[in-house]
């Protein structure tokens, strides 16, 4: 089975990076992607956010893209770049620091092809 | 530095968002509670809506509710001060949303994160600070560790719990580029 390439992108101001990464840990071990390796990226400065767009903490790069990136203009203008801590939406409406666990599912199937994009 | 539970709480006049000055120590209230928090944190978004039903259901019995931001604004242009306007006027706040653009208050209570609470009692001092409650995601804790101290509190009594760890976003100091 492929395995896709994850990094996640963390800034020390925000204490979601341990959350995070177990929710990415256990998505990848319900798909049988145990060892799948997670590299982990700290964003220090407001130069080094700035330059690599980054969304706030924790940022999670499938094949090295944003999939939680804004699909829509709208959505983009809720976004900022910067060291920030980061705001998810859960899927009933909750905000929430860290990623909804099924919407991380889904783009790790996605990523594996498991799943029409 | 970090008010110790029991001191005095440092006095302070903050302008809200409707040009209104509030003061810790004006009024009659029997306990107050001031919570510093932002407008662009998701653990101070997440707990919102918990810390605006407690606020709601201890009005009655004379606790006031005080909001603070005291974020760097130049970095941080979601918690400037017309920000702050903004959301007060498109949501239904049970409490003042007050401007903290010099950081002395933030500085003098020692808070850390939004969310950070600090209640005091009829007295002016400091009787619990920390969390809400134990889960920003969890909206069934309904702010426990923060109803436990009041109900402590209006009864003239020590809370169990005086001190929790405050968990959130750092306070976004002003001249810092990080942290």
């Amino acid at each position: 089975m492929r395995s896709p390439t994850l990094e996640l992108l963390w800034w020390e101001g925000c204490p979601s990076t341990d959350r995070a990464l177990a929710e990415l840990r256990a998505a990848l071990a319900e798909l049988g992607l145990d060892h799948t390796e997670v590299a982990m990226r700290e964003i220090r400065t407001a130069g080094e956010a700035a330059q690599g767009r980054f969304a706030g903490s924790p940022t999670i790069l499938i094949d090295g893209l944003d999939f939680a990136a804004p699909k829509r203009a709208a959505e983009a203008g809720e976004e900022t770049v910067g060291l920030s801590c980061r705001v998810y939406r859960r899927r009933d409406g909750r905000i929430s620091p860290t990623p909804d666990p099924d919407d991380l599912r889904d783009a790790l199937r996605k990523a594996l092809g498991e799943v029409e994009p | 530095m970090t008010l110790a539970i029991g001191a005095p709480a440092p006095d302070f006049t903050l302008t809200d968002t409707a040009g209104e000055n509030w003061s810790p120590n004006g009024g009659q209230a029997t306990a107050t509670v001031l919570v510093f928090t932002c407008n662009h944190c998701p653990y101070a978004l997440a707990w919102h809506d918990r810390i605006a039903d407690a606020a709601r259901d201890y009005a009655d019995r004379g606790v006031r509710f005080l909001a603070i931001n005291a974020n760097d604004a130049e970095r941080y242009p979601r918690d400037s001060y017309e920000a702050m306007q903004r959301r007060v006027a498109a949501e239904d706040w049970p409490m003042p949303y007050l401007h903290d653009a010099t950081q002395e208050v933030a500085h003098a209570y020692g808070a850390k994160t939004t969310p950070d609470l600090f209640v005091l009692d009829a007295g002016g001092a400091l009787r619990y600070r920390g969390a809400p409650d134990s889960d920003y995601d969890d909206p069934g804790q309904r702010a426990t560790w923060l109803r436990d101290a009041l109900d402590a509190v209006l009864a003239g009594a020590e809370p169990e719990r005086s001190e929790t760890k405050p968990v959130g976003c750092s306070i976004k100091w002003l001249g810092r580029s990080a942290s």
